[in-house]
């Protein structure tokens, strides 16, 4: 699920390749062709001019495509001996209120810590809440305390259970944009984890992309 | 000791004929008396008509309850089923497809349309007064609770199933949740060329 290297944008990716590709051919094979056909003509300067803009073009869509093909590195932030890992949210539906935030927290130290609370511009509240599903009834419950992050151990927060919960947003979440919280934890103190806004409904982080993408539907 | 082989085989015969009405009785449905799910409701939907239980006859339906304010699995099932109805394709007209508010104070019908106009456009969204909402959830048998969260604020605990029902607006079965897709697919295509529902075993929770 969390690969630190992965082809990210694949659906970017053929387009880009498919632009390098036609413009190659343009320019290599085609514009030849007609250079010759207008040698000596009139339009001849027009020929001329259109070759700067055609190799701009073809390294633009190499440029483009390399960094589709380079790796992706996970986002990792680091405070005292905790390591969050892939801080993801979800695009808001219409008219929306609440949002809820995942990652996945290490704590490499040799003591317990606890993610007690957390501020956010984008909420007006921000808490560690817990999904529970018995016998097919969704419950959703603050966690009394903050969530505790045992010595050398690793929490994740994911759907279907653990989530920091933006409440009262004032704004939508859109897909493919970013937001800062400021995450609150008993001894490593305050960190700004920079979320990644997914699809509406995505059920894991996917990098450099989002899972479900519902807007391009 | 032939006539006793006779009288065995007989007995044996009898009993086999016996056991096997006996199961086949068990398999019989069970006569009416058994508490139905579904049934009599009026709500509002999200273009502000009045809806009952007549509204959803004729074309079978997938109804299940959520409320907007919710962060996780509301979000989660509507975009499952917008997945299933995308896979359905033209038969996805062939359904109704309804997610009821849990939530009258938040839940307007405008609330609900620009809710759902970021899912399928087949999915309605039927809300109503508190009461109007209560009488659904207990025809539907559905469990929902307001519960306050400290610092204002609530949230609901609600069932998160799919309720199937067919044209006749019986219930015939349900999606539950986490259930793979393509087990709920084909359920969803059999409830629209109204045969009975494969079984799946019940779904251990686990995702898919």
């Amino acid at each position: 699920m969390f690969e630190p290297l992965t082809l990210a944008r694949t659906a970017h990716f053929a387009p880009a390749a498919m632009l390098s590709g036609v413009t190659f051919f343009v320019l290599f094979v085609a514009e030849p062709v007609w250079a010759r056909a207008f040698r000596g003509r009139e339009m001849a300067h027009l020929v001329l001019l259109a070759r700067p803009i055609l190799l701009t073009r073809l390294l633009l869509g190499f440029v483009v495509v390399a960094g589709r093909i380079s790796p992706v590195v996970a986002q990792e932030i680091k405070t005292g001996d905790l390591q969050i890992e892939h801080p993801w949210s979800r695009a808001t539906p219409g008219g929306a209120q609440v949002a809820a935030g995942y990652l996945v927290i290490t704590n490499k130290g040799s003591a317990p810590d606890r993610l007690i609370a957390g501020t956010s511009p984008v909420a007006r509240k921000v808490e560690v809440h817990e999904m529970s599903m018995k016998d097919d009834v969704m419950t959703m419950r603050p966690v009394p305390g903050g969530l505790p992050i045992g010595a050398e151990k690793s929490g994740t927060l994911a759907p279907g259970g653990y989530h920091i919960m933006f409440e009262d947003l004032k704004a939508p979440l859109k897909e493919a944009t970013k937001f800062v919280a400021t995450l609150e934890f008993e001894r490593a103190g305050k960190v700004g984890v920079p979320f990644d806004v997914q699809g509406v409904g995505a059920q894991a982080p996917m990098p450099g992309g989002s899972g479900h993408d519902m807007s391009s539907q | 000791m032939r006539r006793r082989f006779r009288h065995g085989a007989a007995l044996t015969v009898g009993f086999v004929i016996l056991a096997g009405a006996a199961t086949g009785l068990m398999r019989l449905p069970r006569p009416a008396k058994a508490p139905t799910i579904g049934g009599a409701f009026v709500l509002t939907d999200q273009d502000g008509r009045r809806i009952t239980e007549q509204s959803l006859l004729k074309k079978p339906s997938a109804i299940f309850f959520g409320f907007t304010s919710c962060p996780d699995i509301c979000p989660s099932t509507l975009l499952e089923v917008t997945n299933w109805l995308h896979a359905l394709g033209s038969d996805a007209d062939k359904l109704n497809v309804v997610f009821v508010s849990v939530d009258s104070e938040h839940d307007t019908p405008e609330q609900m349309k620009l809710y759902l106009s970021s899912f399928d456009a087949h999915i309605r969204g039927f809300t109503g007064t508190a009461d109007q909402i209560k009488k659904i959830a207990a025809e539907y048998r559905v469990y929902y609770k307001r519960v306050p969260l400290e610092g204002g604020g609530y949230t609901y605990d609600h069932s998160a199933t799919v309720y199937l029902m067919d044209k006749d607006g019986r219930f015939v079965g349900l999606v539950t949740y986490k259930e793979p897709e393509a087990s709920a697919l084909a359920k969803l295509r059999a409830l629209i060329v109204g045969k009975s529902l494969p079984f799946t075993a019940p779904y251990d929770g686990k995702p898919s």
